[in-house]
């Protein structure tokens, strides 16, 4: 029954998948000849102009692409001539090093809300007027004080998952149930041993899921943030190739930003279910 | 102090209530336990005995007054003091034998693994649980999270075990059984007890003494009831015994009548001298008491006297 399910979900989003191309095929595809002109001015027009063919790349034409890409994704001919996956790993180290930081900040802090109503009050107001500001606001102000562009991109990484993370964890150990710490407040266990046994394990299932919204910020700034800083990244590889007026690999960064936002977003969610507990 | 291994002092719980007045759970609560005997507080919601219970614990401070457990005064909690809590509160990330070992390595914090492993699987024996040791408590029924629960607090070998109504939440099979395994190994160990429940039976079947409690605010202990069946006492025959009427009558007549109006028809009540009665004896004064005034609410059925079942 599940399995069939599974299988038949799967047919469908088959179909689906099948009929966006073919859309898109027969949306951007040659209409034939308009009209006649020398073969000259014809060659110098392109096909848009002598086929009806559209601006936009059909799927053909990316899926060309995407090959190519695929085949060679590391080559390095330059500062605006490199591979996808190599931007594709400095926006996944950038990523990663900014939310390092907001892990090792955010995690202690949030336990420190969590267990403290005095800090939890003091610093509230800093954390309700900080969060909704957004993250490239801050790239300006990282640029004139770290003076250095992929700095401050990490920089704006980390000030964007650091919040979800601190909400997330100060809930997460606030809201360990009472009756658990009674139960080490009668076995006498140090407020340290308390924090890793006790309290960790209770709130980890909420710290990770404030981790894996983090995540998902995260991959949806470096975008952004690598288009203003430039240089290097899958960000800077969109604007660039948007200058170059090569909608296919627009087409293709897009695709690949999904993707690699997925499998973080799966990691994540993996991590999450191995330390969630049933009742 | 062989005769007060616990000995509550004076003890009040206050809250600040509403308007900037204070509101008295209960005042000046004196009590006191020997050691190896089973206490049980039986008294309305609202009297202040899970608080008592949980001043007995350490979990929470009294306003006012002291606890002396074993010739000295308690400071927050202690291994020596074992919780068995209502809703067993087992840590559900771990195993039944992770619960128990964490119990076991908070008290013996250099011992090995292995030591940590037998010895906690001595107490899941103990209570019934072998071949459940790797089973989440998620996976357990009521009753074995309970047992789960007893072990824990057992291998720690605390000298008192107080339980806040541990089987409540348990259906009435489940709930007698595991009666029977507590009274079967606080009478092997020696174990003292501390106990609240709202079950009259379960008061009779396992306490030594069982302490009254009047409605709160403003609760006080009004009487102690010694339990005058046999230390053997089965469960199966309980009922039978010619006393086990005289003590359940005492005491649900207390419970429907007296705990409401104790605080307006007992005007000389001493807290530090509570009287203890022991049902079934001639010398029963306060039972009889209380006769008069039930029996005016139900004129026409002649109800045997307590005494004269004896």
């Amino acid at each position: 029954m599940n399995a069939s399910l599974r299988f038949r979900a799967a047919v469908v989003s088959i179909v689906l998948f099948a009929a966006f191309l073919g859309i898109w095929h027969l949306a951007t595809r040659s209409t034939g000849a308009v009209g006649n002109m020398s073969p000259e001015y014809a060659k110098l027009m392109g096909l848009t102009a002598t086929q009806g063919k559209s601006a936009m790349p059909g799927p053909l034409d990316v899926g060309a692409k995407l090959w190519e890409h695929l085949r060679q994704p590391f080559y390095d001919n330059g500062p605006n001539d490199k591979g996808l996956g190599i931007q594709l790993g400095y926006s996944i180290a950038r990523v990663g090093l900014g939310y390092l930081l907001a892990v090792i900040v955010a995690i202690p802090l949030g336990f420190l809300i969590g267990m403290s109503p005095l800090i939890s009050r003091a610093i509230d107001p800093f954390i309700q007027i900080l969060k909704p500001i957004s993250p490239l606001a801050w790239m300006p102000l990282a640029l004139y004080t770290i003076k250095d562009s992929s700095i401050s991109a990490i920089f704006v990484i980390f000030i964007c998952s650091v919040w979800p993370m601190l909400l997330n964890t100060a809930f997460g150990v606030a809201a360990v149930r009472k009756e658990w710490i009674n139960v080490a407040r009668t076995l006498e266990v140090g407020t340290v041993r308390r924090a890793f046994t006790v309290i960790l394990p209770a709130a980890a299932p909420t710290i990770l899921t404030g981790m894996r919204i983090s995540i998902g910020i995260a991959w949806l700034v470096i975008v952004a943030a690598e288009m203003l800083v430039g240089g290097t990244g899958i960000g800077y590889f969109v604007w660039n190739e948007w200058n170059n007026l090569s909608i296919t690999n627009v087409i293709i960064a897009i695709l690949m930003i999904g993707i690699v936002g997925m499998l973080l977003d799966q990691i994540l969610a993996r991590f999450t279910r191995m330390v969630t507990f049933p009742e | 102090m062989t005769d007060k291994f616990i000995s509550i002092e004076g003890i009040a719980r206050r809250y600040p209530g509403a308007g900037g007045g204070e509101t008295t759970i209960f005042e000046d609560l004196w009590l006191s336990m020997k050691r190896g005997e089973f206490g049980c507080v039986i008294g309305h919601s609202g009297c202040g005995k899970t608080t008592v219970l949980n001043i007995l614990a350490g979990l929470d401070q009294p306003s006012a007054g002291a606890v002396i457990v074993d010739g000295q005064a308690i400071e927050g909690t202690s291994l020596d003091r074992a919780v068995i809590f209502q809703s067993h509160a087992l840590l559900p990330w771990r195993t039944v034998l992770g619960n128990v070992a964490y119990a076991v390595t908070s008290k013996w914090r250099n011992w090995d693994r292995a030591k940590v492993k037998a010895h906690a699987q001595k107490f899941i024996d103990l209570v019934g649980l072998t071949g459940s040791e790797h089973k989440r408590p998620s996976e357990l029924s009521g009753g074995m999270k309970q047992r789960v629960g007893i072990a824990r607090a057992l291998s720690i070998t605390p000298k008192i075990m107080l339980m806040d109504e541990p089987f409540s939440a348990l259906d009435a099979l489940t709930r007698g059984t595991l009666q029977d395994e507590v009274r079967r190994i606080c009478l092997e160990t020696g174990q003292t007890a501390f106990m609240i429940t709202h079950d009259v039976d379960e008061a009779i079947y396992l306490a030594d003494k069982i302490f009254l409690m009047t409605n709160g605010p403003g609760a006080v202990l009004a009487e102690i009831v010694e339990n005058p069946l046999p230390k053997d006492r089965g469960r199966i025959d309980l009922h039978r015994h010619p006393l086990y009427y005289a003590v359940r009558n005492h005491i649900v007549d207390f419970l429907v009548s007296r705990s409401k109006t104790f605080a307006a028809t007992v005007t000389d009540h001493d807290p530090r001298n509570v009287p203890v009665v022991r049902p079934g004896k001639p010398e029963l004064v306060v039972a009889a008491d209380a006769e008069d005034s039930i029996e005016a609410s139900w004129p026409s059925v002649a109800r045997p006297t307590t005494s004269s079942q004896g």
